[in-house]
């Protein structure tokens, strides 16, 4: 029970005054919470610049988050844009730079709520695809917000396949310009966030027509609005797409181009140019746009996806040990609900899968800055690789994520459906990432078609990329564990992962060839076994987690403690993943009936121990309460008086309301004489 | 209308007509149900702007309109059957909710049941007519499953003859309540009573909380709106705090329970008809998962067969993205999902009314059963129904994302009732109780009866895992009754494994709470399989109640996907425990993709067929002519972002930025 005589309890994170029922989990933790979190940051010198940057973006009420939840969103692009021209100068004044350590820092204690995210898209889009002149032109502009860009490639009817875009450039020798067009409805410019209301400028991707001949898709840059006052351009139609499920900081924008000339120097001419004379000249390999593209999905992952989830798993965590309901115990009082089963196998999972995901990116970026080195030396041969990695890494991350903020938000009871929980809030975000960057199917789709030439490399002998090397091994077709305990060995549940990817994946090539040799056509072939195929990819990408999970708990070696409590949320992350799969791995004998009751009495231990340490392991991802923005998580959990004084707080409250005069008032007027 | 959707509807197999009296339950109640909406639809009165573009207070005071002229409109066309006030509701509401949905149904049924005649003289007619609007105020801040546990008390004065009510903490203030916020003047209030010094326990007392005339707050009362939610921004949840604040003995719900003006209490004689709301509660929640799914899938398929993208075959036009197979594996699987849920809402609606009959002199033995199965099935609905939802915004790629979709309202004004009327978990383990209790009679050598008698075979044929040779030749994979059966035995295994693990928990240490939470995982398991088994039954005996050949063929195809794809979601538990094959489950999985292709020409019929008006779905992307980008244009138009051409936000911030060029 909370009493009413607290003082103080919705203040800061400052305070000391700590719910008890929080206080005594911290007190029991078996590791140093510290420790973990300099582990996670990547060395303590990375705590300690995150925590100054923090601390200066929390004392600035110009950065201040609070009512946010109260926000029309007319408000909410108004305060984004007025934090980002803060950040902007305030950064200038701390001498943080726009390739430093800080900007990221930025971003986390703000949540993500800014503009212009794609005016950075912008930015890399010109330094790719751009002439060393262009960029000269360009970059500075932008570098200082003088112009403000958008990257508009979406069309309202054409997404994933660019080929189909509809919108045309076409070069006119005699003035030296192109002509750009919305032929039809269906090629508007549809979603580019900061183009709605922000852009001044945008990156435009078109059909490159020649002398009435078709070059394909090459990128444009042109004014939208005016520099003076904001106007559109002559020949734009452009506004914002309305409201969403979230994401309503950003003016997601449509743009329709009516004859919108721009002179010859406007095209991105890095890789490929248009002579005065109509001449289409091509030089060297574009491919390195790709790079563009695989770093955003690596940002994106990082900045945004996983750290969505460790904030949802920080709140339903701290509040589950704060909430009280029912008794476990006759005489009791009312358990922690953490201590319920159910519970813990609704949250603790998801928390293995936060620190999962967490450890995924030193390993992605390991194989990222490696590939960068060889790409830009003109060397291509790991595109392939990385791009089917980063594939499904994103789908997969980004499913899991999503789901696993929606399973955070319900159980939290009725107040996780409160937007003053912030959950409902970090789902929605969560649930565009689903999409954005590459829809998810389409994703995996890519990963399996990598896949499926590794398989065919691994049967003609030829050699084959690292991730995807464990295809060749030999497999001893039944698992080799005796006891439940046995389960807890990385090797046996590596090796069943193992078994899987290759069992789907071996499957589902199969049935393709098969398919093409009883005479259907490629493409039909494939699009018959595409069901299969994303089951293969999943279970790969599942296998890499898993194998980088195992590999991360032995680097913990110098770690003692930290190494046995990771060890346990490595564990529980591969055996919930069986448990919750069980037919792939039942199938044709590989691990029998026995052995999933094994798994599922280790999976079940593996729960109870973990809930000891579940509030320490939340604490270590080190939020601060401002940039988690949750009445029901923050770090003193003094959960209920700081949901009321929320509450009281809605404008609900403080604007008058027609409704009652206008509609209620005649009919109480009645009841006056009858009661 | 898209040339696209014409021929989907050219080329179906069936006449979707025939499929919407089954889902009506007759051509007349079709026919019916059309009149009603055509009320709503062509009646200027209930138009209105598009929601998503006002802000909560606006959405909250059109909302009230509405309300109000419900009333007012029911009663000019002089309808009250239920069925028929809740077609003109629904068809007013759209996917949206109404402040007053608890005076209606929780603050007026409780008045009804829980009242004397004498109260019901002086409250009800005042109800009625909207005199005073109230609300059931339950659920506390720190409270909500746990009923003992709530702490607002209602303390008796024997001196004034007046009940003395209090929030003595902050845990203790309702939270929640619909139409509490605003709306109402009056809560029916759970409060411990206490008198001559003793706590008696929950009671329910109707409390005046604003003043009539000026609906301000009375002394002693503090009352107010609990802020944004996920979703339901119309409707105006409520906090109730109450100082000190006395009304009279009168104002205790006496049916029951009785406090005697000197402050002697009376015992209440024990009911069963509490049961009976909730089942119906239940069912309507049922009813409201098939029904919401059923939308979301006319939206995604609609759609998807608008959609063009990519290349099937190089050098094509690009295809319909229904074409995809993994588009159909995303959507048809739902589809069946959504018929199937339909037919449990009718079956547990139809039970409810034949058990309860005429309320007095029907026979309830059956509704402790009927209570603890449904619990099962609101949460086993709930859940699929919910994650399908999503799963249909998310097959919309980028569109389904925006609110001109209609997807996010639906999801956000469904999604609640996985934790509203009983949380689901703790609803699977209410079933679970049931399930074990079963178990435990026939253990014992009583047989029992209805959706649980499959457990009497179990003491005759244990369950062996691993058991390969034993069963699998039974199971025909293209027979529905036969699938039944596969459930059956899952679910019989389910059971029998809690149960035995539940026994093994409990030898090992003394409280049986805790033996219970140990096994809760099982349990919980258990329910899911027994409900997924009643799901696929009943089912299956819809089809045999479908006359029309070509309707009983495309329904028959939907029946062995839902039973056919759920069996390769959990291809683990047939397999474990002997009752499919490892060849049986590579059948299963291939009869799923070829049972997709056989949907494919009927899926935007078998979409048509649940017949929603498009003023019902809301949606820019699933309207029935398929003509969907220029109204994307047309919508987007309409945000508030683009009420001005330039945004002040640009003079605000941009331009001093700007003005340095």
């Amino acid at each position: 029970m909370a009493q009413w005589n607290r003082s103080g309890y919705f203040r800061s994170s400052g305070s000391r005054d700590v719910n008890p029922d929080l206080e005594t989990e911290r007190q029991t933790a078996s590791f140093s919470v510290e420790r973990l979190t300099a582990i996670l940051d990547g060395g303590a010198d990375n705590t300690r610049t995150r925590r100054a940057v923090e601390a200066v973006i929390h004392s600035e009420p110009g950065f201040s988050r609070e009512n946010q939840y109260f926000q029309s969103q007319n408000e909410r692009y108004e305060a984004a844009v007025r934090r980002s021209v803060y950040l902007k100068e305030k950064m200038h004044q701390m001498g943080w730079t726009e390739d430093g350590p800080e900007i990221k820092y930025c971003y986390r204690a703000l949540g993500g709520d800014l503009a212009f995210n794609v005016h950075r898209v912008f930015k890399n889009s010109i330094l790719a695809l751009g002439t060393d002149e262009q960029i000269a032109k360009w970059i500075p502009l932008a570098d200082k917000y003088h112009i403000i860009g958008t990257y508009a490639q979406t069309e309202l009817g054409h997404g994933t396949f660019l080929r189909g875009l509809e919108t045309t450039a076409i070069f006119d020798i005699s003035t030296q310009e192109f002509t750009l067009n919305t032929p039809k409805i269906s090629a508007m410019k549809w979603w580019p966030g900061d183009l709605g209301r922000s852009a001044t400028h945008a990156v435009v991707f078109a059909q490159l027509y020649i002398k009435g001949k078709c070059y394909g898709l090459h990128a444009f840059i042109l004014q939208i609005r005016s520099l003076r006052d904001h106007s559109p351009a002559p020949g734009v139609i452009v506004g914002d797409i309305g409201p969403k499920m979230n994401f309503e900081h950003i003016d997601n924008g449509y743009l329709m181009l009516q004859n919108i000339n721009i002179p010859r120097e406007n095209m991105l001419s890095r890789f490929s140019q248009v002579l005065p004379d109509g001449t289409y000249v091509k030089r060297g390999s574009d491919k390195i746009n790709y790079l563009t593209m695989i770093m955003t999905r690596i940002h994106i992952l990082w900045i945004e996806v996983i750290p969505t989830l460790l904030k949802a798993c920080t709140i339903a965590t701290r509040y589950s040990v704060v909430r009280r309901q029912s008794k476990l115990n006759p005489g009791d009082p009312e358990a922690k609900i953490l201590d319920y089963q159910t519970q813990q196998q609704k949250l603790l999972p998801l928390l293995a899968t936060a620190y999962a995901f967490h450890f995924m990116n030193a390993y992605v970026n390991e194989f990222y800055n490696k590939g960068y080195t060889e790409i830009r030396q003109e060397n291509f041969d790991s595109l392939p690789e990385l791009h089917a990695l980063t594939a499904g890494i994103k789908a997969i991350i980004t499913e899991y994520c999503t789901a696993g903020a929606e399973v955070c938000l319900r159980a939290c009871g009725g107040h996780g459906y409160s937007a003053l929980s912030g959950l409902p809030f970090l789902y929605t975000k969560l649930a565009a990432s689903c999409t954005y960057e590459g829809e998810n199917t389409v994703l995996f789709l890519q990963t399996a078609r990598f896949l499926v030439k590794c398989l065919a490399a691994v049967h003609s002998g030829q050699p084959i990329p690292p991730s995807a090397t464990y295809l060749s091994s030999v497999d001893s077709g039944k698992c080799q564990a005796r006891t439940s305990v046995d389960f807890l060995k990385p090797d046996i549940y590596a090796e069943a992962y193992r078994h899987r990817a290759t069992r789907l994946l071996g499957n589902a090539a199969t049935k393709l060839q098969g398919l093409v040799q009883s005479g259907a056509e490629q493409h039909e072939a494939w699009n018959q076994c595409t069901v299969q195929l994303v089951q293969a990819a999943k279970a790969h990408c599942h296998y890499i987690v898993v194998k980088n999970f195992i590999d991360t708990v032995e680097k913990l070696r110098n770690e003692a403690e930290i190494q046995k409590i990771v060890k346990h949320l490595c564990d529980l992350f591969a055996l919930h993943g069986i448990f919750s799969n069980t037919g792939d791995f039942l199938y044709a004998g590989y691990i029998s009936g026995d052995q999933i009751d094994m798994v599922t009495a280790s999976y079940l231990d593996l729960l109870a121990v973990i809930r000891n340490d579940a509030v320490p392991l939340v604490d270590a991802f080190d939020f601060t309460d401002e940039s988690l923005n949750s009445a029901l998580g923050s770090y003193d959990g003094h959960v209920y008086q700081r949901l009321y004084e929320w509450a009281q707080k809605s404008p609900t409250n403080k604007q008058v309301s027609q409704a009652y005069a206008r509609y209620l008032k005649p009919l109480f007027q009645s009841a006056l004489s009858k009661l | 209308m898209n040339e696209d959707l014409r021929r989907e509807r050219d080329s179906a197999s069936f006449n979707p007509e025939l499929l919407t009296h089954i889902l009506d339950g007759g051509a007349e109640r079709t026919q019916r149900r059309k009149e009603i909406e055509a009320l709503v639809l062509n009646d200027p009165d209930f138009q209105h702007e598009d929601l998503n573009f006002l802000s909560r207070s606006q959405r909250y005071e059109e909302a009230i309109r509405k309300s109000a002229l419900m009333v007012v409109k029911l009663r000019k066309y002089g309808i009250a059957d239920p069925d028929e006030i809740y077609w003109f509701k629904r068809t007013c509401l759209g996917s949206f909710v109404e402040p007053l949905g608890l005076h209606f149904s929780m603050f007026t049924n409780t008045l009804q049941n829980q009242c004397t005649v004498g109260q019901q003289d002086k409250w009800l007619p005042l109800t009625y007519g909207l005199q005073i609007i109230g609300t059931y105020a339950q659920t506390e801040m720190g409270h909500g499953t746990h009923l003992r546990g709530l702490e607002t008390t209602a303390t008796y004065d024997p001196a004034t003859q007046e009940f003395i009510l209090n929030s003595p903490t902050v845990t203790s203030i309702k939270w929640w309540p619909g139409g509490l916020g605003k709306t109402s003047n009056h809560a029916i209030v759970l409060a411990q009573l206490y008198t001559q010094g003793q706590c008696k326990g929950l009671h329910a007392f109707i409390v005046p909380i604003r003043q009539l005339g000026t609906h301000e707050p009375l002394p002693g009362i503090t009352v107010g709106d609990i802020g944004p939610k996920f979703g339901y921004d119309e409707m105006d949840n409520g906090y109730l705090k109450m100082d000190n604040f006395r009304i009279p003995r009168e104002n205790m719900l006496m049916k029951y329970a009785k406090i005697e003006p000197d402050g002697t209490y009376v015992k209440p004689v024990s009911d069963k008809l509490t049961y009976g709301t909730m089942v119906f509660i239940r069912s309507i929640i049922v009813g409201d998962s098939a029904r919401s799914l059923s939308k979301a899938c006319t939206i995604a398929i609609r759609y998807s067969s608008v959609r063009h993208q990519s290349e099937l075959k190089p050098g094509d036009p690009e295809p319909q993205i229904l074409d995809y197979q993994t588009q159909q594996y995303k959507l048809f699987p739902l589809l069946a999902t959504a018929y199937a849920f339909h037919f449990v809402g009718a079956y547990m609606k139809m039970t409810y009314y034949r058990i309860t009959g005429d309320i007095n002199e029907g026979d309830l033995s059956e509704l402790p059963e009927l209570h603890a199965l449904t619990a099962g099935l609101k949460a086993f609905t709930s859940w699929i129904a919910n994650a399908g939802i999503e799963e249909c915004r998310m097959a919309c790629g980028g569109h389904g994302y925006s609110r001109c979709s209609g997807l996010p309202d639906i999801y956000v004004t469904f999604t609640p009732c996985c934790t509203y009327e009983g949380e689901n978990t703790v609803m699977m383990l209410q079933t679970a109780r049931f399930l074990i209790k079963s178990y435990t009679q026939v253990c014992s050598g009583q047989l029992v009866s209805g959706m649980v008698s499959y457990l009497n075979d179990l003491s005759g044929q244990h369950i062996q895992p691993q058991q390969v040779a034993a069963r699998p030749t039974a199971v025909h994979i293209n027979d529905p009754a036969s699938l039944v059966e596969a459930y059956k035995l899952r679910a019989s295994r389910f059971v029998e494994v809690a149960a035995k693990n539940l026994q093994a928990e409990l030898n090992r240490r003394k409280s049986r709470e805790d033996a219970w939470n140990r096994t809760s995982v099982d349990l919980v398991r258990a329910s899911e399989a027994h409900c997924h088994y009643v799901v696929v039954k009943l089912f299956t005996t819809q089809l045999s109640e479908i006359n029309d050949a070509a309707v009983h063929a495309v329904m028959n195809n939907l029946c062995l996907l839902y039973a056919l794809y759920g069996i390769s979601k959990h291809t683990g538990d047939f397999l474990q425990a002997g009752i499919l094959t490892d060849a049986q489950v590579t059948q299963v999985y291939q009869r799923v993709k070829e049972l997709l292709a056989a949907i494919r020409p009927n899926a935007v019929a078998l979409v048509d067929a649940f017949d929603f008006h498009d003023n019902c779905l809301a949606s820019v992307l699933g309207r029935y002519d398929g003509n969907i980008y220029e109204n994307m244009f047309e919508w987007a138009k309409k945000s508030p972002l683009n009420k001005t051409e330039v945004h002040e936000a640009f003079h605000k911030h941009l331009k001093p930025k700007q003005a340095k060029l």
